[in-house]
Formats: structure tokens, sequence, C-alpha cells
């Protein structure tokens, strides 16, 4: 049931089955972690089992001759909403029952254009319409498969967490012609909604732990999936992604965080993280924040571009992150700013759209460098990533070629005819005298 | 031929209205027979006694208390069953709410918990009316029977299987409960499910709670004394009563993730739309969900915007649509038609004929709308084909069906004549006029 099932679309999809063993030959490989290597990567069954200078082509392995090229991890998106088919819960203030694992989308456009851009997995999260949102899918964006086939499999699982002036906004305006209000509506709302919920979780935790005790005889206690997913998150199975803005309620959450016993794994946004940057570090939590993108609503004013580079040198884990379809495009660039603001250097800033981003989710063991060990996920510039002329030729998943810029431009052709010829076909009469005169009537 | 049936009608209709089942006996003599359960009969005889087939086959005589009908020209179907319809069923009324509403709309539903948009316990046969326009038209374009649910809602209701006809509507109802329709709209962004993830989180739970609320009920029931009753919840009443439940699902990604939905409830699953599902064919098949084809084929909308950029995907959709019922048969998916909006007897021909030149067999799209549903419903011991000891539901064409010019003659329902309507042209005729 779970297996896979290949959808090809007529797009670029997974090309071929992948032989092998694949070597990418003469490429400039930009490792994250083990800094910048002239060579070979060699790739097997999907993984990367060999970085160096020069390897012996094993017999019967498929050559990829990367001469000119940059070889990068797959860039890794900490804060999406593409490939899901709803993005907020936002009738209630607490919506951990609800999750995108439910609603993934494999055939949003948004996967393939994001692959386009060097991208190979993305957090996809619920919106912040709502203080506790909905729960988080990680996803390889393996253009073409079904929905099973793009989830990463064996990812930590999470949650969208929210504060400030989106989870408030409806206790002060009836949304979309209600004619009611939805707590809560103030900052101070926000935070209680989080505690009650959290109470409620551990009532529900102790129920549960009453009955696993001595089940004999007695009916078991109705699984409640709302309070499921915030007992994961107190049992430590399931990372909090916290929306969030200003330094107060950043603060707020923290100690919430403290006092009820769970951790935030990420600050999104985070736009005053800087102010606050030594207390999101000693909470252990990180910051997937944006580049230079900000002022767009009050909460998002008092922001600054070096912020990323601010937390990072204050010791946070630090990604930047898209929130959007268009920027997922383009994360080398946002990386490029780290450099510009505040003199990251280019590891640190390309970590910062790779590495950084997987630990945060934690699925660092798997993806997010290139080292031998980890998944074949892996972008291929034409010059290097971080400048603004660098254009993504091939993108890899597991060791399969999953986006090929010359494949792509060969196909547009083929693709516009296909239209031109359904468009033509499934053309009506303009007007059809018949259908509104009598004898539709004479049914 | 006709003197005969007309006879035959007329002594239908005489003994019907008597008390007792002393209907006519009816013998259709030099027939072609599809009897939907075995091979094509030539020139065969089928005997109906009682509302009821007593016989059937080359060999058979017709007896000598049968009105008998002389049709070598004609042929004889199992009773056309649209698998999933809302024909005979009072309109949903629209929700009052609004400026000038008699009642206040009641307040947002908070969580699952509120069961909103439930009236699962809402059973079909309770609200069917033989009296309806919908029954007539359908009678007309040829069918007998119809799978009819409530459709209100995200857990709209009951269905059951039909006849379509009766003087009252207890002698419509042919089996219930056939199970809990579901529809996967959200309640918008302000009342509880507001998202499509948020009504599959509803059903999920829903489904949770039918189960624990059974236990706790049984567990009350072994032993009350001393022990809180559970409180009484229609809506898991109405979800526990229904021996299978009906997931919308016309996409390949619908039709993957309804499948896995559905396997969570460990309850058979009936997948409807399914245009898509030539995609996932052998999944599906290795599923085991029945599948209903809804024959109301995407069309381009009426006069769209000439600047629209329709995706590829859905003009590959309209294209495609119609092979999904041969690609569904090859692949060994158990599935059925259902009009879905189709009406007129010359668009379902047409609708048909569609899914047959794709590829289906047409022995096939027989079964699709006659026995697959019986079998899918699990009502095919005594309905569904033409089979001695079956309900006596026929219908009879001059030719073969879904031929363009092929007409209904007249059908049978519980052995009861009935003549359609002369037929208004078809809208492919009238366009191919023009």
């Amino acid at each position: 049931m779970r297996r896979s099932l290949c959808l090809m679309l007529g797009a670029v999809a997974a090309l071929s089955a992948p032989a092998a063993d694949l070597v990418i030959q003469n490429a400039k490989i930009l490792t994250v972690t083990k800094g910048r290597l002239d060579g070979a990567i060699h790739i097997r069954d999907g993984r990367i089992v060999e970085v160096a200078p020069k390897i012996l082509v094993p017999a019967g392995a498929e050559v990829l001759d990367a001469a000119g090229m940059y070889v990068m991890p797959g860039i890794v998106d900490c804060h999406s909403h593409i490939a899901s088919e709803s993005i907020n819960e936002g009738s209630v203030s607490v919506s951990s029952m609800v999750g995108i694992e439910d609603v993934v989308d494999p055939d949003d456009i948004s996967i393939y254009r994001a692959l386009a851009g060097g991208v190979t997995t993305a957090n996809i999260l619920h919106g912040s319409a709502n203080a506790i949102g909905g729960k988080c899918q990680v996803l390889k964006m393996r253009w073409g498969k079904d929905a099973a086939g793009l989830k990463f499999a064996g990812a930590k699982p999470g949650i969208k967490f929210a504060l400030g002036e989106n989870p408030k906004r409806r206790g002060q305006q009836a949304a979309f012609g209600a004619t009611t209000l939805r707590y809560p509506a103030t900052r101070m709302g926000v935070e209680d909604v989080i505690r009650e919920a959290f109470l409620d979780a551990k009532r529900y935790q102790a129920e549960w732990k009453s009955y696993r005790a001595r089940p004999a005889g007695r009916v078991a206690p109705r699984r409640d999936l709302k309070l499921e997913a915030l007992v994961d998150v107190l049992e430590g199975q399931r990372l909090v992604h916290a929306h969030c803005y200003r330094a107060d309620e950043i603060l707020m959450l923290i100690r919430l965080a403290d006092e009820q016993g769970f951790k935030i794994k990420t600050f999104q946004h985070v736009l005053e993280g800087y102010k606050v940057a030594k207390e999101i570090a000693a909470h252990g939590g990180g910051a997937s924040t944006f580049s230079d993108w900000w002022a767009y609503k009050v909460e998002a004013y008092d922001a600054t571009p070096y912020n990323a580079a601010i937390m990072h040198k204050r010791g946070v884990l630090v990604s930047l992150n898209s929130d959007s379809g268009e920027l997922m495009r383009h994360l080398n660039n946002e990386a490029a700013k780290a450099v510009k603001y505040g003199r990251v250097s280019e590891d640190d800033a390309l970590a910062m759209v790779t590495i950084n981003a997987a630990r945060q989710m934690e699925i660092d063991a798997r993806i997010g460098s290139i080292e031998p060990g980890k998944d074949a996920d892996l972008a291929l510039f034409d010059g290097h990533p971080l400048s603004n002329y660098a254009k993504v030729q091939k993108v890899f998943i597991d060791g399969q070629l999953y986006f090929d810029r010359q494949k792509d431009l060969a196909q547009r052709a083929e693709r516009s005819t296909r239209r031109k010829v359904l468009l033509e076909k499934q053309k009506k009469p303009q007007d059809d005298p018949g259908r509104r005169g009598p004898g539709r009537r004479a049914e | 031929m006709r003197i005969s049936m007309i006879a035959a009608t007329l002594a239908a209709a005489a003994l019907c209205s008597a008390a007792g089942p002393a209907l006519p006996v009816i013998a259709i003599r030099n027939a072609t027979v599809h009897t939907a359960s075995g091979p094509v009969l030539e020139k065969s005889t089928v005997v109906v006694r009682n509302g009821l087939i007593e016989a059937v086959g080359p060999s058979v005589t017709a007896p000598a208390d049968a009105w008998v009908l002389e049709a070598p020209s004609l042929h004889v179907y199992p009773g056309l069953t649209d698998a999933m319809s809302s024909w005979g069923l009072p309109a949903a009324t629209p929700p009052a709410a609004g400026p000038g509403a008699a009642t206040a709309p009641p307040p947002p539903a908070r969580g699952p918990e509120d069961r909103p948009s439930n009236s699962s316990w809402v059973r079909a046969q309770d609200l069917v009316n033989p009296s309806d326009r919908t029954v007539t038209a359908a009678r007309n374009a040829g069918f007998t029977t119809a799978a009819v649910f409530p459709t209100a809602g995200i857990f709209a209701g009951q269905g059951a299987l039909v006849n379509l006809a009766g003087e009252k509507a207890g002698q419509m109802t042919v089996a219930t409960p056939l199970g809990q329709y579901l529809s996967l709209s959200p309640r918008g962004f302000t009342s509880f499910p507001g998202s499509l993830m948020g009504v599959v989180a509803y059903v999920r739970q829903v489904y949770l709670d039918a189960d624990a609320y059974r236990a706790e009920k049984a567990a009350y029931a072994a032993n009350p004394r001393g022990a809180r009753r559970p409180a009484y919840d229609r809506a898991l009443e109405g979800v526990l009563e229904s021996p299978r439940l009906l997931l919308p699902a016309v996409w390949a990604k619908e039709l993957v993730r309804m499948t896995e939905l559905a396997a969570e409830f460990k309850r058979p699953t009936i997948l409807y739309g399914a245009h898509d599902a030539a995609r996932v064919a052998p999944y599906l098949a290795k599923s085991g969900a029945a599948v209903l084809v809804s024959l109301k084929w995407p069309e381009r909308a009426r006069d769209p915007d000439p600047e629209a950029d329709e995706a590829l995907r859905i003009l590959e959709l309209r294209e495609n649509a119609p092979a999904a019922p041969a690609a569904l048969a090859k692949a060994g998916v158990k599935f059925a038609f259902y009009a879905g909006g189709v009406e007129r007897p010359a668009d379902l021909r047409a609708a048909v004929k569609k899914a047959i030149d794709a590829g289906l067999d047409r022995e096939a799209a027989v079964r699709a709308l006659t026995l697959s549903a019986a079998e899918i419903y699990g009502v095919a011991d005594h309905t569904g084909s033409i089979e001695p000891g079956k309900i006596a539901n026929l219908t009879i064409t001059d030719g073969a069906l879904f031929q363009t010019s092929t007409k209904i003659k007249f059908v049978l329902i519980d052995g009861v004549k009935y003549e359609p309507a002369p037929e208004a042209p078809a809208r492919q005729q009238q366009e191919e006029k023009r």
C-alpha cells in the first residue's frame, strides 16, 4: 500500500532507472561540512559512497562529466507551503489533529520549480492562522512520484506553532463573513491557548499511562488525535516549529516551553531573533529566517538583514527559508546575502540552506552535506552557487536524476504541441442554439 | 406485439393495485438476452412471474398462462442500475443563514466532537419519493434501479438500493443499508473543519470515536451496574450502521489518498469519481477497493475565458477520462458506472460509448451498469443479472445498448412494465447537424 507509484506526468520525472553505480567526475565539490574539493563523487544505490580527488570508476558505472560545474548538497528548505492542498485549519486555535501528511499534492508544479532551483528536501508546514497549527511533513522533491513517494521516510514528525498577530487576528475581527470571534484576541491569549493545550495533553497522557499500566478489564480511553500530537511533543517525538517575530513573544514561548517541559526546535521567521540570540541558543532552539524580507506588517518592522549573521555568531543554529514557492527557487541567492550582510563564510552561508536546515529537522544524518553514507541528493550549478549568475543544470535525489535543464528545454516544444492538439480537440462550438432552443426543453 | 404488451401492462396495473402479489406472467420470446452473469443468449426466452425471473434460455418455452411477446429484434438486459445517485431524494435544503434567515446559523464547530456537517444517521429509504420527477426521468433513460444516497454534508447519510417505480416509497426499497456517503467539502475558514486536512482529520477522528463508542457500549451492556452509561451519539450510530463507506476521488492522487485513509478504518470502501483511475489502476486492484466511475466525463467549460491558461494535466484528464473504465477492467478492479448528473438517454448512451471506444469491452460496459453495482453492494444474490429467482428488473431495447441509434423500448421493474417517454434528440446529434 505504502509503496510509491510512479505517476508519470509527461514532465521531466525520474528519467530512468539509475545504474547501481554513478560517478560524477571533474566537479568542483562544495561539501559544506568538509570544505571544497575538486574531484569525483561515487554514488551507489542512491547513497554517496566516496568523495575524493580521484575515483576508480567501477565496471558498468554510469559516468557524468561535470567539468566546469559546481556540485553542492541538495538545498534544504525548513519552511515551505508548496505541494499541499491545504495550508491552514484556521477554524480553531488548536488544530494539532490535522496534518500536511494527509493532503500532500504530488501534482503541484511548485515541486518541479523548487527542484529546478536545486531544492531536494523541504519542510512543508501548516500555516500560522492559529496558536497551535497542524502537523508538518518533510518531503523530497521527487517530482513524478505520488504522495507516499515524496515523503521523506524516517524524518522526525513536526508541528507548527504561531505567535503574534496572525493567531490573534480572528479574535479581533470576524473573518470571511463569520459573525463570531475566535479566542484569543491578544498575545496573552495566545500564551494561554498553548498552556491550556499542554495541560490537556498532560491529563490525556496520564489517562493513557494509567490504562497501559493496568489494561485488564478496562475499556481503552478514547483516542484524541489533537492531544496525541501534543503528547508527542511532550515526549520529544515531534519537533516544534514556531512562527514568531518579536523578541518578547520569543522569550514568552521559551519560558512557556520550559514551564511545560518541551523544546522549541526552530523559531521561524524570528526577525527580532538578533535581540534574543543568546536566549534562543541557551534553549537549544534553531532559527529559520529570511535573508532580507521584512516590513510586511507591524510586527515585522524591527528587522535587519544582519539577523542571520548575528544569530549565527551568537551560537544559534541558523537556516534561511523560503516560505514561498518563488523564493524557494533561488535559496542559493538567499545564502549569498548572508555573506554580503555580516561576512558569514561561504561554507557557513551554504550551510544555512543545507546542513543547518537538515539539523533543524533532525535529518542531518541523511542529507545536508556531501559525505560518504549520505543520500545522493545533489545540485549541479554551472557557476558558484553563491553567484547570481549560476544556474542549476542537474539535480539528483537518491542518486536519480530528477531535473535536467537541457531535457527541460527540449521538452518545452513537445509539451506546447501536445497542449495545442488537446485544446483544439476539446474545443466546443462557440454557440449552440440546439441546447438553448426548444429541443433542450423537450426532455 | 404492441397489442399484447399493452394488454399486459393494463393487466399489470390492474393486478398491482389489488392486494397480494398476483402479477401477470410475461414471456419475452426469441430475444437476444444479455444476462450479465453469463454469455449473451441468442434467440432466447425470458419468463417473468410474480415480479421475479422464472426462467431464461434458448430452450425455455413460454408457459401457457403467460403474455407472450415475440421479440426477435429486441435485446434484453438486466435492469440498468445507477451505482450512486440521488434520484428520488429531495434536493438538499440550503442552510438557513444570512440576512432574513428565520433562524440564526449554528455556532461554529470547535472540533470533531461537535460533529459538524454530519447526518450519518439519515437513511435514503426514509427520504425517497416515488413521484419525484427524477424517478420518471431515470426510468425513461432505461434505469430500473439506483443506489441512492443523501449527499449533503461531510457525513451525508446512508444509502439504499431502490427500484425506480412504486406507488409507495416502501415498495421501492430493495436493500439497505448500502453504506455511508462522505463528501470532503470544508466548511469555510471559520468553522471546523475549514480545510481539506481538517476534513480528513475529522473523518479519521469520527471513525476512531465510533470504534471506541462500540467498545464502550459493549462493555456497558455486559455489565451495566455500577458503570456510567455511554452518552448516545447519533453521528456515531450512523457510522456504525453503515457497512461500507463511499469516498470522493477523481484524480490519481485522490484515489491513492482515499485508499490509504480508508485502509485505516478497516471497512469496505468505495471510491467515486475516478476519472483519473487509469494512472493507478494496478494500485487500486491491489488495494481491493471498489470504484464507481462517473459518466459525466470532464469537459471544457462553455464559453471559457480565452485567456485562461489551463494546465496540461487538466487537458490530459479530459482526453483520458473515458479510458479509465477499460484500464480498471484490465487491472481487475471491481467498478460500476453512475450517471453523475447525465440524465438524457442519448447523452448516457454517448457517455458509455466513449468508454467503449476507449477500449472497454461491450459486455463489460453492460456489467458496469448492472451486475457490478449489485456485487459492489453485496446484493448480487437477488438482483443485477438475468438469472432465475432474481428480481424481474429488465431493460429492453431495439438494438445493442450504447449504439447511437438504439432506443429503450420499455423496462420491467419488479415484473411491471413501464414505457419511456419519447426521447429528445441527443446533444451530440444536434451539434453534428449544425
